[in-house]
């Protein structure tokens, strides 16, 4: 039923410690975005939900403007233009190369955007009277959402992140655009030398569902001993 | 050295000559459009059936529809993409391989593109059409049995028309979601909006205004289905529901 095409696995035990480096590269970009996009995407939840007007707005204009493109744009944006900018605006020598970080800065400043509505969905659940027994406390604002709300906020949210982890994971794959050697990008590479790309394609989509499929599994499981205990 | 500001860019005649930028860019956006409203057709036929596969009471059906569920969304899109496009035309048997191949290379990206993106997104259609079906109280189901209906009539008459109006509004963010999924089909060379966009920055050496025009253009097309989907929101709305008002 597999037409005329001859299977040939034997590229693939010979690259698997350049296919693991490219995995490495793939798990600390997840990594890294997660907490930037975590701590990112709580002050932008907090400005949202502030009550100083523009502080808002401008929290706002962000997040939906970073929820409006395709992830592929804002990924190019950062890797072919935001470094000439910072080329000529912070006076770099032009051999200096940015866009490797650049792109990373990209990937978390767009997933942080997803982070914040998760976060401020997660702060708006926690009962009002919260926030009014800290005041009555004696607490200030930073106090109040530092140790009462969101405390509270992200253990409802739990889920919900890990959830979000794991779609940030598969968007990973999309820095092979900007030429970063990620899981993907290094599969390409070895099936494009080979001329294997159907075999490492198959093998790229294999290892995603398992680590995603097993990860979303878990999830799984945490949310059911949530919901019993 | 201060960048020159050139708006005018999109006017000029484009470097071989087959009309200005601007014709470039609209070119993008109306495949982008086409590419994304024919995967959405695809999504939610195929996502209405396996949504409700996934709810009946058969252990093979909803099985079988569940992994379906879980192949498309634990796989990247990219990945996905390359499998629709340089995998199975090689593993299909030799005649319909021959054929894909034989067809324009701009036809092989688009069908490719067109194909993946709609089932890509036709299981998250599922997954909305199952927790639409999951939100109907019991007594429906079990009315429309105990009136003597089969299953099937059941879902036909009773279920599916109360089930497909609630899904409507959490299926907006998915709509929105194929127009952005679609910028990930100029990995394999098709020439969509964020291509365009790319090309010009290689070709005019005007980046800022090429991609300040492409972010605008996808701003718009959030911004129309929004305000088509509140229309049929509203159209759509089961008086009595709470998201009905």
């Amino acid at each position: 039923m597999f037409g005329s095409y001859e299977f040939d696995w034997s590229s693939i035990p010979g690259s698997l410690t350049f296919l693991g480096q490219g995995l490495m590269v793939s798990l600390e970009i997840t990594a890294l975005a997660i907490v930037s996009g975590i701590v990112w995407g709580t002050l932008l939840a907090m400005a949202r939900l502030s009550s100083i007007k523009p502080l808002a707005w401008a929290a706002a204009a962000y997040v939906n403007l970073f929820r409006a493109i395709p992830l592929v744009m804002v990924l190019l944006w950062f890797f072919l233009i935001v470094p000439k900018f910072l080329e000529s605006f912070l006076g770099l020598p032009p051999g200096s190369d940015v866009r490797l970080a650049s792109a990373m800065i990209g990937f978390a400043l767009f997933e942080s955007a997803y982070y914040a509505e998760i976060i401020r969905a997660g702060i708006q659940s926690v009962p009002k009277g919260q926030l009014a027994a800290a005041h009555a406390l004696g607490m200030s604002y930073p106090q109040a959402m530092l140790h009462v709300v969101l405390p509270q906020a992200f253990r409802n949210m739990v889920p919900l992140l890990l959830t979000q982890a794991i779609i940030l994971f598969q968007d990973t794959s999309l820095v092979y655009v900007s030429a970063l050697a990620d899981f993907f990008g290094a599969a390409y590479k070895v099936g494009d030398r080979d001329g294997r790309l159907v075999e490492l394609v198959l093998f790229a989509g294999a290892v995603y569902f398992v680590l995603c499929f097993a990860a979303s599994q878990a999830v799984r499981y945490y949310q059911k001993r949530l919901q019993t205990a | 050295m201060e960048y020159q500001w050139n708006w005018g860019v999109f006017l000029l005649p484009s470097a071989v000559n087959d009309g200005t930028y601007l014709d470039w860019m609209i070119a993008g956006l109306q495949t982008t459009l086409l590419l994304s409203l024919s995967a959405w057709v695809i999504a939610l036929l195929l996502g209405a059936v396996v949504g409700v596969l996934r709810t009946v009471p058969h252990r093979g059906l909803s099985g079988v529809a569940t992994a379906y569920v879980e192949m498309f969304r634990n796989i990247p899109l990219l990945v996905q993409l390359f499998f629709w496009y340089f995998v199975l035309p090689e593993m299909l048997p030799t005649a319909a391989g021959d054929a894909f191949k034989a067809l324009n290379p701009i036809a092989q990206q688009f069908v490719a593109a067109m194909v993946c993106l709609g089932f890509f997104t036709s299981a998250r259609v599922a997954e909305q059409v199952r927790s639409g079906i999951n939100a109907l109280p019991h007594g429906q189901k079990n009315a429309g049995l105990a009136l003597g209906l089969t299953l099937p009539q059941t879902y036909r008459h009773v279920m599916l028309p109360m089930a497909f109006r609630l899904v409507v509004p959490p299926l907006t963010s998915e709509f929105l979601n194929v127009f952005k999924n679609s910028a990930v089909c100029s990995t394999i060379g098709l020439l969509e909006l964020a291509a365009q966009g790319r090309q010009l920055v290689d070709y005019t050496a005007q980046p800022y205004e090429s991609f300040v025009a492409v972010t605008v253009a996808y701003l718009m097309i959030n911004v129309v289905v929004m305000l088509l989907m509140r229309k049929v929101e509203v159209l759509v709305r089961v008086p009595g529901y709470l998201g009905g008002k």
